[in-house]
């Protein structure tokens, strides 16, 4: 191995190193989260709030890292693609901790407000989000790509999840109009999860593109074609 | 030695177009479809083999690029392209190079005329100790022509191809060991496109420039392929990303890969070109 690729290959290590940090604390923000709604826990929705701050720091420490990378070792092939794909998987991870920050301040509006009930299981929905986010970890540690193609086909049944939140919510509100707010509250949760099952789905398709080189977002393919 | 044998008479009588195209050359018609085709070559410098079994279609008007380590046979199979390859004593080649349905390896080949169509730059510019004028007239002037206005103009059009002329018009008749080396290096390219070639072979034509020398190169390359078709060995690999539609990779004699320089620098299909260029090895 050449002077260049042994220092590369050392960077390209510590950027996995900081993905997968990033990953695990986003992970357990989601986690902290949806506990904090479900199970009324004002400490640790603010918990959640206050890491926020130390996630962007990460993100845009990996940026960094990443536009490193690109400048100094001109990285080509599957050193390429795999800075493309972290780049974009921290983005992801960003955005998937600003949502559980917005579930967290939900569950702070609703910690001191009447309990209501509602026909729908939303510790089972974030649930499913969370095998969501931590499969397609999964599957960029392990280079998965039947385990990244699982998230993206996963990403439907959440999808139904939330049209069935927002009926059962609309139902509620009309059977129970003082307590509205509440009700909305717990539907912009739903949606919330539903977005981060999204950005797991994101980054099940930058693994796919990390492994096989093929962008399969959108359905597109892309053409080799030059002449 | 020149393995050359004249038989310029009986080639053109047999070679001769039947759809009545004028023939610039033996062997080349003034036709857009002049793709390089490249079947079984095998080389050897006498009993070694330095290419081994090479297919490949090199299309018109496209920059293609050959990368691979030292020893592997990119600047052999790049000179077998013109038959420099004749001047190395106990050399030898098998298959053929089919240049618009010419057969370059054809023994009976008039050679000069071969390596008119088929221009090369080389890795060290080698201007003649001449003046600007006379190092882009020379070719043009050993190959008949005398008319002095004609001249003119070639050296003036072959010098603006290569965006120098601004730089020397107003010096034509001073040495042209006095340019830079970068301006010396577009001299050589001048040089070499002052014949009209059809084909613009570069043996690393860069790796003695600066940044911005090789740069203008580059965007050179780049500007000329509307009209030639350009096959380039590198070392650069970057260089071989930013300026080639297709590189082939060459290992120990043998084409690995063959593609879009795209598709082979973010998704390469073979294992052993991704450990080359992301310097596994080598």
């Amino acid at each position: 191995m050449s002077r260049h690729a042994i220092h590369l290959e050392k960077a390209i290590d510590e950027l996995k190193r900081l993905i997968l940090h990033l990953g695990i604390d986003v992970e357990e923000s989601v986690k902290i989260a949806v506990q904090s709604l479900t199970e009324r826990k004002l400490e640790q929705a603010k918990q959640v709030i206050d890491a926020d701050y130390e996630i962007d720091q990460r993100e845009v420490f990996v940026e960094e890292e990443c536009l490193k990378i690109l400048a100094l070792h001109q990285p080509v092939a599957n050193d390429l693609r795999l800075i493309i794909a972290i780049l974009k998987i921290n983005n992801d991870l960003e955005r998937i901790g600003d949502l559980s920050v917005n579930i967290a301040e939900r569950a702070l509006y609703l910690s001191d407000k009447a309990k209501v009930a509602l026909p729908f299981d939303l510790q089972n929905m974030a649930e499913k989000v969370r095998t969501m986010l931590r499969q397609s970890l999964d599957a960029l540690v392990n280079r998965d790509g039947n385990l990244a193609r699982q998230v993206c086909e996963a990403d439907d049944a959440v999808d139904d999840l939330n049209r069935e939140m927002y009926s059962c919510v609309e139902q509620a509100i009309k059977n129970d109009p003082d307590n509205l707010n509440s009700y909305i509250q717990l539907l912009s949760a739903s949606r919330y999860l539903e977005r981060i099952a999204d950005h797991a789905t994101n980054i099940a398709e930058d693994v796919i593109y990390l492994i096989t080189g093929e962008i399969i977002r959108h359905g597109s393919k892309s053409d080799d074609t030059v002449f | 030695m020149l393995v050359t044998t004249l038989k310029k008479e009986s080639l053109k009588q047999d070679i001769q177009p039947s759809n009545g195209l004028t023939m610039k050359t033996p062997g080349f018609q003034h036709d857009p479809d002049l793709m390089i085709r490249i079947n079984d070559v095998n080389f050897y410098y006498g009993e070694t083999q330095a290419l081994k079994n090479i297919n490949m279609i090199l299309p018109e008007k496209k920059i293609t690029s050959f990368i691979g380590p030292s020893g592997c046979g990119k600047s052999t199979l790049l000179r077998c392209l013109n038959r420099m390859n004749d001047l190395v004593e106990g050399t030898r080649m098998e298959g053929d190079i089919l240049i618009g349905g010419m057969n370059t390896n054809d023994p009976a080949l008039d050679v000069s005329e071969l390596r008119k169509n088929i221009g090369m730059v080389f890795q060290k510019f080698n201007p003649f100790p001449k003046t600007i004028f006379e190092n882009i007239a020379y070719g043009p002037r050993i190959h008949g022509m005398k008319d002095k206005k004609k001249l003119t103009e070639i050296v003036e059009k072959s010098l603006k191809s290569v965006a120098l002329w601004d730089e020397v018009k107003d010096r034509l008749n001073s040495t042209a060991l006095a340019l830079s080396g970068g301006q010396q290096q577009r001299l050589c390219i001048a040089r070499a496109i002052a014949v009209e070639p059809e084909v613009l072979l570069m043996d690393e034509p860069c790796s003695a420039l600066d940044p911005i020398a090789t740069t203008r190169i580059e965007e050179l390359m780049v500007e000329l392929k509307e009209h030639y078709t350009i096959v380039i060995v590198t070392h650069n690999m970057q260089q071989a990303a930013r300026v080639a539609d297709l590189t082939g990779f060459l290992l120990l004699g043998e084409l690995v890969e063959f593609g879009p320089t795209e598709k082979l620098f973010t998704n390469p299909s073979v294992p052993k070109t991704e450990d080359y260029i992301t310097g596994r090895f080598g």
